[in-house]
Parts: structure tokens; sequence; C-alpha cells
């Protein structure tokens, strides 16, 4: 499991290195692109500002009034049996709904125990391998303007279960 | 749905914050969160524009649309029903390169053009095709492979790796879209056995 520790270090280095290798050999006016997609970078951002403002705000409301630590010690003992960390659990449920709410739920992780903590990584882990279900099936089938979505949900809630089993299996084995 | 999830999340915040006592802490948590947002956004502008910038290279050298070319085999595999030469295949690659790449606000409208195309295959019926249950399914099983995102907000909240999550995270994207794909075919055989297409 080492591997997978060298391979997160070697990640970005080598994207780089690829990229800017291939760019050179194909004469592109590699500083001129960077500064235009950098400016596209910003626009995605500044487009997300509101929305993660709103929500941070509403999450730490929750946190504040004591709600979040109610509802993990309620669901503990089911947790438990499950090895899955009941602090989590709102996380893994609002994320169906909204990627958004469930950054602000992620970020109230890293501040109550820190992004390099067991529920840290295991938090970064889960988010990097699941997706929004219900919202992503919206957009995509009212634009096509289907109304019977058949096996779409199973597939996806398999999925998405897959990749959180994955996620506590393999967070325990590198860390 | 975020309307109410929001709405929600704060109503219940302030009644249990009364009933505990915790209302001076959430007048707190408001302002200082707010704040907060802002200062990630600034962390986040830095990560992102990076990124944004080094893919913007990729795609003028080319790099992106040989990948794409690249996926049409596995693409093949994965929505047999989808005449060979289709615009919904370069969509549909294209969708997964921007995915996999971690630009996923650029793959929604290649998704939904793609969607479209679907439809048009599967003669306007309201009726989802299993190729749009497969392109949904791996969609929301994630592809990415580089959480941008995710690093960034390590990095805000004082990681000493940022990075250092990535490899079980490429890991576990792999296994949930293992998950989805297995599944789809299933599903699709016995579909195809019921008479659907």
């Amino acid at each position: 499991m080492r591997f997978l520790i060298y391979l997160s270090d070697y990640m970005i280095p080598f994207v780089f290195f690829y990229i800017i290798g291939l760019g050179l050999l194909s004469k592109t006016n590699l500083y001129e692109e960077f500064v235009k997609g950098a400016k596209e970078g910003f626009k995605v951002v500044l487009d997300i500002m509101p929305t993660l403002i709103g929500l941070m705000i509403a999450v730490s409301v929750l946190r504040a009034s004591g709600a979040l630590v109610i509802l993990s010690e309620l669901i503990k003992p089911l947790t438990d049996i499950l090895h899955f960390p009941s602090e989590l659990v709102p996380l893994v449920l609002v994320k169906m709904f909204s990627s958004s709410a469930a950054t602000g739920l992620l970020l109230d992780i890293f501040k109550e125990y820190g992004p390099d903590s067991y529920l840290g990584r295991l938090v970064s882990v889960i988010l990097s391998s699941t997706e929004t279900i219900f919202y992503t099936m919206a957009v995509y089938f009212v634009a096509a303007g289907v109304k019977k979505m058949r096996y779409t949900l199973a597939g996806a809630l398999v999925a998405t279960l897959a990749g959180v089993v994955g996620s506590v299996i393999i967070t325990k084995l590198v860390f | 749905m975020l309307s109410y999830l929001w709405g929600f999340m704060i109503i219940i915040g302030i009644v249990v914050g009364v009933l505990k006592g915790n209302i001076a802490e959430i007048s707190n948590a408001t302002i200082n969160s707010s704040k907060e947002a802002v200062a990630l956004c600034i962390t986040m502008l830095g990560i992102m524009a990076m990124w944004t910038g080094m893919m913007q290279i990729a795609k003028k050298c080319g790099l992106v649309a040989s990948f794409t070319k690249a996926l049409q085999p596995v693409i093949h595999f994965l929505f047999p029903d989808i005449p060979k030469g289709h615009i919904v295949n370069e969509y549909i690659a294209s969708n997964m390169i921007a995915n996999i790449l971690g630009l996923g606000w650029a793959a929604t409208p290649m998704g939904l053009m793609a969607m479209k195309e679907l439809k048009k295959l599967n003669h306007d019926s309201e009726v989802a095709s299993c190729d749009m249950c497969t392109l949904l399914i791996i969609n929301i099983s994630s592809l990415q492979l580089i959480s941008v995102n995710i690093l960034a907000y390590r990095s805000q909240y004082g990681s000493v790796n940022p990075a250092e999550i990535l490899g079980a995270g490429i890991v576990a994207t792999f296994v949930s879209t293992l998950a989805g794909v297995i599944f789809s075919t299933i599903a699709r055989k016995r579909s195809n056995k019921q008479g659907y297409r």
C-alpha cells in the first residue's frame, strides 16, 4: 500500500511534466494558454462562491446548535455494527442530493477533526469517489424529456455504495 | 431540492440551538462561517486556476482530443446499441474525459447533448434506453482522477500533505465505477431478454 502514497506524491508533478512536455513538442504557446485557462478557473470559483457561502452558513448553524452531534449519536448504534463512523452519515446522505451541501459538511469535518485525521482522510476519499445522484438524474433526464428512468437509480445507488465501502477499506489499508 | 435542504438545515439548527441554549454560538457561527467561505474561495481561486490553466494547455496541444479518440473502444463496449461513427460517441467521450480530468462544468453540457442524441436513437420515447441508464450510472459513479476541489479544501484547513489522498481516491473511484459498469451490463442483458432496447 506504500505504492498508493508514492502515486499520490507523483500524480501532480507527473501530470504537469506530461502536459508541458507535449506542449513544448507541439510548439504550443504554453504560457499564453495557461493564462487563458487560469482565467476560466477564476470564473468557475466565482460562480460557486455564493453557493458555498450560503451552505457554509447553514452547516455552521447546525454544528453550533449541537444538532450534528445529536444526530450522529442517534445513529451510532447502527453505524458501529457497520464499522462506519457515525459522524460521516449526514454527509453521505446529503451528498446524494446536493454536492455543494456535502461540501459544507466536508469543511465542517475538516474544521472539527482536521484534514489529516482518519475522518478527514476518509471523507476526502469518499467525496472524490461519489457524485450527486438525484441532482444529476434530474438534470439529465429533464433535459432529454425522459419520464421513466428504469434501473438508473438502482445502478447509481449500487455504484455509490460500492464507492463508500471501497473508501472505508482503502483508507484503513493505506493510512 | 437545495432550497428545502438549505432551509431545513437552518431552521432545525436554530430550533435545536434554542432548546440546548446554544443560541449565542449560532449567532457567532453565521458571521464566522460567511467570512470563512470567502477565505476558502481565495485559496480555491489559486488551485483551480492552476488546474484549468494546465488543462487549457492539454486541450490546445491536442491531448484531450487524442484521449477522446482512445476512448472509442471503451464506449463501444459500454454502449453496444449505438451505431459506430455516430456523433453521440463523441459527446459521450468528451463527457467522460471532462469528468476524468476534473472539469465537471465542461462535462455536463456534453452529457446533455449525448442524452438528446440518445433520445433520437430511442425513437423519441419517454422511457429511458439502456444506453441512457448506463451513461447516467457512469456519470454518477464518478470518474474524476484528481479532485482539485478537495485538494484546495484540505490545504485551506491546514493539511500537511493535501495530495496524500489522491491514490486512495483513484482506487475508490475505480471501485464505484466498476460496480456501476457491472450493474449496467447485467441490467442491459436482462432487459434485452424482456424485449426492451
